[in-house]
């Protein structure tokens, strides 16, 4: 474990720089209760296992807390010491927060994906900050002679109040540590919480606005090769030949690698490797399936009239329930596959030496990446060693190690320690992409307007189950059908921020307006209606939770002021992912003689709300990611090659494409159940829907951009 | 290979490079000042923006040779202590996000500020345009210019 051992001094040399006496206080946090604390008193005892999983105190009161997951804007490396913090009523303004290496044995799930991170951690977090102050009171009420009950803390202190005296944590940390740890502690009572739920400014803001080297992009080493990898220039492709000879030539040039499907330039800088890649000659044959967006358009249709789908969920009979309906409703929603573009392209750092490797980049999965390296060059996952850097950006791209295993695997043949930066063109074609997907949404409606019937078929390509068939309406309904098939596509596909719901949801909500239309109702009531029926009346598994669902409808329809404005045309949406719910109101108003968007109104119930101002970002962000995505998220192919490249012909939303964007969170204390994901998924359908209202036409596939019914429809407040 | 000296953040610094090398490369991997960005490399999203005499330019599309005795400023120095008032905004306002984008977001606002210090809604909308952020943190600039605008004026 060299990079922890490294990492563990570097830091640790940091806090003792910081402290006067040199004293830090260890703090394990094992799975178990099994929590051990240890002084350490000189540089030679700092080892890893004198490290702290997630907190130290130093005589000098610096209290220094370890954020184990990657972060990548979600704003964990704020709000995982929050709530350590908050237990420990520690002073905010003496708090450090340190990124903590890859280590399985200190931290369980350390990763960032699905919006689990908070949720996950949110228990283990506080206990470790309510047992360290457990401790620290321990010692103060043994030096002082008094009750432990009858002491508080507050920002960094032990005070006894009767007596008129305190002690700072840092003057109690010595002693502290030959006190036994507690098998439980007592947690806070939610509502006496100082810290969270604050808006509380990300600790490396400064770090940020002086221009740092944090990301993974900024890791240099002396001595280190920068590589570049050309890949297959489409899916299902592979190298006919290769003439490098100009490549090599190029100043600077030191190796061209070929290795599995790819050739790599190997250079000294990465302009140099820039422009020799530029020359490389690399004739590519067909191999298996070269696809182009036009045979998936045909596809789609074959694949939504297939006999073998798979059943998702099946409830009461959904044919009978469609030959005797009144009204069927029948629409189909379609969407492209999407890149991740997150802003810093993907890049890692490896240096494969005979007694073990280094990795150091950023990842969201650091587990995933020493396990997948492990198993490449064959050697032992306790010989490697994960740094996380901070990410710029992820979106579920970063989940995937493709890039980590091609820089293990030059570093392994190069014998030497090696940076691979894929450039935008790279990142953009490089594959695992949101799926392309298309719906069929039906609905069977009886005289009165009730939904008596309701189906759902979709497919994809590489879709796996591109339905959430639980999700609402499921439950409401007597009689439905949702299934699935999926078109094995050689273009490769995984998570993108919100898997599957970023585009489903969408379909959905913009097909119950529809449907909301047709029954006469107006689309809000509607769907409480529906949330009526399915805790009255419920039908199947319900697994969503009926009234934290109906809590956020009613919030945002109140707060956007719902069906009462004049000359604004609203439009609804709400949704269930991760955990969370997000009901969100979008409002149309013709400027200039133009539609335009002008706002949207959120309202998220992700449970308690840990840090304030990152979790309006977070909700902000992301519905401006589904706006921008909904808008003009469109990668083509032909011939298995993407057709955009670079951000001249994919288009990502900008500054002045936003609405105004108001953010109410439902407080009902329950624990913390996610939010780097809800808020997007209902944004397609409220800003569809609010388009319909203003115009009268419908909008089915995206991106919207460039579709008719856009006519004249535009981004951007002002007309 | 030639060698350049440049004139960055009011030092002399030395690289030697191609002629053709952009300063964004120039920057990172010669003089290791690696707060400027890279994004896309084709001048479509500012994350590499540095301010050559006062105005704001895309490091990625400028070839070194092109520089000469011009004044190249990035992130670094901006400000000595980090409290140039644009740095000073992005805090209060706490802007950044994942917070690659965001240092070349600073260089376009203060070389808006420096030219325009009170620029009207629409100026910053079209400075802060050229600007991507792929986190979607775009309230926050526009806030934060305006925080920063009333530094600079009040
Ligand atoms: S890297 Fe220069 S504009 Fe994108
Ligand atoms: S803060 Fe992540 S790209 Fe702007």
């Amino acid at each position: 474990m060299e990079t922890i051992e490294k990492t563990s001094r570097r830091n640790f040399l940091k806090i003792a720089a910081l402290s006067s006496g040199g004293l830090v206080l260890g703090f394990h946090w094992s799975d178990s209760a099994a929590a051990t604390f240890k002084v350490v008193k000189d540089e030679a005892m700092l080892s890893e296992h004198n490290f702290n999983s997630y907190l130290s105190i130093s005589t000098d009161d610096i209290i220094t807390i370890f954020s184990p997951n990657p972060e990548l804007g979600q704003n964990i490396k704020t709000s995982f010491p929050m709530i350590v913090a908050e237990e420990l009523d520690a002073d905010w303004s003496k708090v450090k927060v340190l990124q903590a290496a890859l280590d399985t044995k200190k931290y369980e799930r350390q990763l960032t994906g699905g919006s689990g991170a908070i949720p996950h951690s949110w228990e283990r977090l506080r206990k470790a900050g309510a047992t360290a102050r457990h401790l620290l009171v321990e010692a103060a009420a043994k030096k002082w002679n008094a009750a432990s009950l009858a002491l508080v803390t507050e920002n960094g202190r032990v005070i006894d109040k009767a007596n008129n005296r305190s002690l700072s944590y840092g003057e109690l940390v010595t002693d502290a540590a030959r006190i036994a740890v507690p098998a439980d502690v007592k947690l806070k009572d939610k509502k006496d919480f100082k810290i969270i739920g604050k808006a509380i400014k990300n600790v490396e803001n400064e770090a940020i606005f002086t221009g740092k080297p944090l990301f993974g992009l900024d890791f240099y080493r002396e001595g280190m090769l920068h590589a570049m990898v050309q890949r297959p220039v489409g899916f299902g492709m592979k190298i006919k030949s290769v003439d490098s000879a100009a490549a090599k030539a190029v100043p600077g040039i030191i190796d061209i690698v070929q290795f599995k499907n790819n050739v790599a330039v190997v250079g000294k800088s990465t302009w140099q490797i820039i422009k020799a890649r530029k020359l490389l000659k690399v004739e590519y044959e067909p191999e298996g399936t070269v696809e182009s967006t036009a045979d998936h358009d045909r596809l789609f249709k074959e694949l939504l009239n297939s006999k073998d789908a798979t059943v998702r969920r099946k409830d009461g009979d959904v044919d009978a329930a469609f030959k005797t309906a009144a009204k069927v409703v029948s629409k189909e929603y379609q969407c492209p596959f999407i890149p991740h573009n997150p802003l810093e392209p993907m890049n890692f750092f490896a240096h494969v030496r005979p007694n073990g490797v280094e990795l150091i980049g950023p990842t969201q999965t650091p587990d995933r990446a020493r396990g997948e390296v492990a198993k490449l060059l064959n050697i032992d996952p306790e010989k490697i060693t994960v740094e996380i850097t901070r990410l710029g950006g992820g979106f579920g791209r970063r989940l995937y190690t493709d890039y980590v295993l091609e820089a293990a695997e030059l570093s392994s043949i190069l014998k030497a320690p090696v940076k691979v930066t894929w450039l935008r063109e790279d990142d953009m074609s490089g594959g695992t992409y949101r799926p392309a997907v298309r719906y069929r949404f039906e609905a069977a409606l009886d005289a009165s307007g009730n939904l008596v019937g309701y189906k759902l078929r979709g497919v994809g390509m590489n879709s796996g189950n591109p339905t959430r068939e639980d999700n609402f309406p499921s439950g409401a309904v007597e009689n439905l059908l949702i299934d699935s098939v999926e078109h094995k596509s050689s273009i490769t596909t995984g998570a993108w921020r919100a898997p599957i719901t970023n585009f489903l949801a969408y379909a959905e909500q913009a097909f119950l307006d529809e449907v909301a239309l047709e029954a006469k109702q107006d689309p809000v009531q509607f769907r409480l209606n529906l949330l009526e029926k399915a805790k009255k009346t419920p039908t199947g598994a319900i697994k969503y939770d009926i009234d934290r669902m109906k809590a956020v409808i009613e919030l945002a329809a109140e707060k956007a002021n719902w069906g009462k404005k004049k000359n604004v045309a609203q439009g609804f949406s709400v949704y269930f992912s991760h955990r969370s719910y997000v009901a969100q109101v979008a409002e149309v108003e013709i400027k200039n003689g133009k539609p335009t968007l002008q706002k949207i109104t959120a309202a998220a119930d992700c449970g308690v709300v840990v840090n304030l101002s990152g979790a309006m970002q977070q909700v902000r962000g992301g519905i401006v990611d589904g706006l921008g995505h909904a808008f003009y998220g469109n990668l083509t192919f032909k011939n298995g090659e993407p057709e955009q490249k670079n951000f001249n012909t994919y288009r990502l939303i900008r500054l002045k494409e936003i609405p105004e964007i108001d953010v109410h969170f439902v407080n009902n204390g329950i624990d913390p159940t996610g939010l780097g994901e809800p808020a997007l998924p209902p944004t397609g359908g409220a800003v569809a829907n609010a388009f319909f209202k203003a115009t009268g036409k419908r909008l089915y596939n995206q991106p919207f951009f460039k579709q008719d019914a856009l006519e004249g429809v535009q981004l951007g407040t002002k007309g | 290979m030639a060698t350049y000296q440049l004139q960055i953040n009011g030092k002399t610094l030395q690289a030697d490079v191609e002629p053709d090398t952009p300063l964004l490369w120039v920057l990172r991997d010669s003089l290791g000042l690696l707060g400027t960005k890279y994004g896309c490399g084709i001048g479509q999203c500012g994350a590499c923006t540095v301010h050559i005499n006062g105005t704001a330019v895309r490091s990625c599309s400028l070839p070194v040779s092109a520089i000469g005795t011009k004044k190249v400023t990035t992130i670094e120095g901006l400000s000595e202590k980090g409290n140039h008032p644009v740095q000073q905004a992005w805090d209060e306002v706490d802007v950044a996000q994942c917070g690659y984008c965001q240092a070349g977001q600073i260089m376009t606002a203060a070389a808006l500020l420096a030219k325009n210090p009170k620029p009207s809604s629409e100026q910053i909308d079209t400075a802060m345009n050229a600007n991507l952020c792929r986190c979607g943190t775009y309230h926050r600039i526009r806030e934060a210019v305006v925080v920063a605008s009333n530094k600079i004026t009040k």
